[in-house]
C-alpha cells in the first residue's frame, strides 16, 4: 500500500482529470440531447431517426470509437470528450423524450387553459414533471461515461485510466489496483448520488402517473 | 490511408480471421458461463427473500464497475492471458442476466402460480412449466444485454493479453499502423452490431412464439 499513500497527490490529480473530462462531456451531451429530446418527443419520425442514428453510435465499442476518431481528431482530451458525448446521446435523448411524453395530456390542457405560452408551459410544467425520468437517464449516461473515460487514457486523455495503463506497462500491481478501485468507487458514488436525487425528485405517489 | 485500409484485410487474412475467432470464442465462453451461473442463481433468489436483497445489491454495484477496471483487477489475481479475460468478462455479464431473471420470475402473476400449486404441481414443476416460460422474454432481454456488453468489453481483453480484435487496435497503435488500427476498430464495431442484431432477432422470435401459443 506504500505506493498509494506516497503518491496520493498523483491519484488525486488523475481523479480530478477524470472528473473534469466526464463533467465537460456530460454538460456538452445535455446541451445537445435536451433540445433534441424536446424537439423529437412529439415527432415520431424524427424521434425514430434520432434513436436509430444514436443507437448505431452506442453499439460501437469504446476502444473502437477512440481508434476511429484518431485519423479525424488525433489524440488527447478533445476526441475523448467527443466520444463520450456521442455515446451518451442515445440514453439522454430517449429519456428526455420518454419523460416529456409521460406528462398527462390533462396537465398540458390545464396549462394551456391557464394561458401558458408553449415555452413557459415547457419550462414550468412539462420539464419539471419529466425531471425524474431525465435524471434517471443522466445517471445511466454518467456511469457509462466514467467507465469509458477510463479507456480514454489510451488515447492520451489522462484521468484514472492513466494510472491503470502505467501499472500495466510497468507491471506494477499496486498501481493497477489503485487506479481500478478508484475508478470503480467514482462510478458507484456517482450512481448512488444520482439515484438519491432521482428518488427525491419523484413526486409523491398519487399526484401524477408520470414516470 | 483509405486505400491501404481497404487493402489491409486481404493482405492479412489470417491475422484478421484469428483475431475475430478469438474474440468470438472469448465472448461466447464468457456468456455461456455467465448464463450457467446467473440463471439458476436468479431463480434461486426468488425462493430466498432474505438473500435476494443482498445479492441483487451486489449485482447492482457490480454493474456500475467500469469494464476496464474489472479486466485489469484480474491481473494481480490471475496474471495475463485468456483466463483472466474470460473470468472478467463473465463477471461483467452476470449482473444483467441475474437481475433480469430475478425480476422476470418475480413478475409472474401470483394467481397463476397459486393455481398451479393448487393443482398439485411441485415447486420444481412450477419453475419449469410456469415461471420460466412466462419469464422467458425478460430473462432473454438480460442475456441480450450481457452478450452485447461482453462482445464490446472483449475489445479491452487486449490489455490483459487475452487476444481478440482489440489486439489489432493496440498493435496498430503501437506501431502507428493506421490501416491495422482502423480495420480492427471497424471489425469490432461490425461484430458488436451483428451481435445486437442477432439477439434482437432472437428476442423477437421468442416474443412471437409466445404470442402465437
Amino acid at each position: 500500500m506504500s505506493w498509494t499513500f506516497e503518491n496520493y497527490d498523483r491519484l488525486l490529480a488523475a481523479l480530478g482529470e477524470h472528473i473534469v473530462m466526464v463533467a465537460s462531456a456530460l454538460a456538452l451531451s445535455l446541451a445537445i440531447a435536451l433540445p433534441l429530446g424536446i424537439w423529437s418527443a412529439r415527432r415520431p419520425r424524427i424521434y425514430a431517426a434520432t434513436i436509430t442514428l444514436t443507437g448505431i453510435l452506442y453499439t460501437v465499442p469504446a476502444l473502437a470509437l477512440f481508434a476511429l476518431l484518431i485519423p479525424v481528431m488525433g489524440l488527447g482530451t478533445g476526441p475523448a470528450v467527443v466520444a463520450l458525448v456521442l455515446y451518451s446521446l442515445l440514453i439522454l435523448v430517449r429519456n428526455v423524450a420518454a419523460g416529456l411524453r409521460a406528462v398527462p395530456p390533462e396537465v398540458i390542457d390545464a396549462a394551456d387553459g391557464m394561458g401558458f405560452a408553449p415555452a413557459r408551459r415547457l419550462l414550468r410544467v412539462e420539464l419539471p414533471l419529466a425531471m425524474p425520468v431525465i435524471v434517471a437517464g443522466i445517471r445511466i449516461a454518467l456511469v457509462m461515461q466514467i467507465s469509458v473515460a477510463t479507456v480514454a487514457a489510451y488515447i492520451s486523455a489522462g484521468g484514472l485510466g492513466d494510472i491503470i495503463f502505467q501499472g500495466i506497462t510497468q507491471d506494477f500491481n499496486e498501481k493497477i489496483i489503485a487506479g481500478a478501485v478508484l475508478t470503480s468507487l467514482l462510478a458507484v458514488v456517482a450512481d448512488e448520488t444520482l439515484r438519491l436525487l432521482e428518488r427525491r425528485l419523484r413526486p409523491p405517489a398519487g399526484l401524477t402517473d408520470a414516470g | 490511408m483509405l486505400a491501404e485500409t481497404l487493402r489491409w484485410p486481404g493482405e492479412h487474412q489470417r491475422v484478421l480471421l484469428e483475431a475475430t475467432l478469438r474474440h468470438l470464442e472469448l465472448s461466447l465462453a464468457a456468456l455461456s458461463v455467465a448464463v450457467v451461473v446467473a440463471l439458476p442463481l436468479g431463480i434461486a433468489l426468488t425462493r430466498a427473500p432474505g438473500a435476494a436483497g443482498f445479492v441483487t445489491g451486489i449485482a447492482n454495484v457490480l454493474r456500475t464497475i467500469p469494464s476496464l477496471a474489472l479486466l485489469v483487477l484480474m491481473l494481480p489475481l490471475l496474471g495475463t492471458g485468456y483466463l483472466p479475460a474470460m473470468v472478467a468478462l463473465t463477471v461483467y455479464g452476470v449482473p444483467a442476466i441475474l437481475l433480469n431473471t430475478y425480476a422476470g420470475v418475480r413478475s409472474v402473476d401470483a394467481d397463476i402460480v397459486d393455481a398451479a400449486r393448487g393443482q398439485g404441481l411441485s415447486d420444481r414443476q412450477i419453475i419449469r412449466r410456469i415461471e420460466i416460460p412466462l419469464a422467458l422474454p425478460v430473462m432473454f432481454a438480460g442475456i441480450r444485454t450481457a452478450a452485447v456488453q461482453i462482445v464490446a468489453a472483449a475489445t479491452l481483453a487486449a490489455f490483459v493479453g487475452g487476444g481478440g480484435l482489440g489486439e489489432l487496435i493496440t498493435a496498430g497503435m503501437g506501431t502507428l499502423d493506421f490501416p491495422e488500427l482502423l480495420v480492427g476498430a471497424l471489425a469490432v464495431a461490425a461484430l458488436a452490431a451483428a451481435t445486437e442484431l442477432l439477439f434482437a432477432g432472437l428476442e423477437r422470435g421468442i416474443a412471437g412464439r409466445r404470442r402465437a401459443s
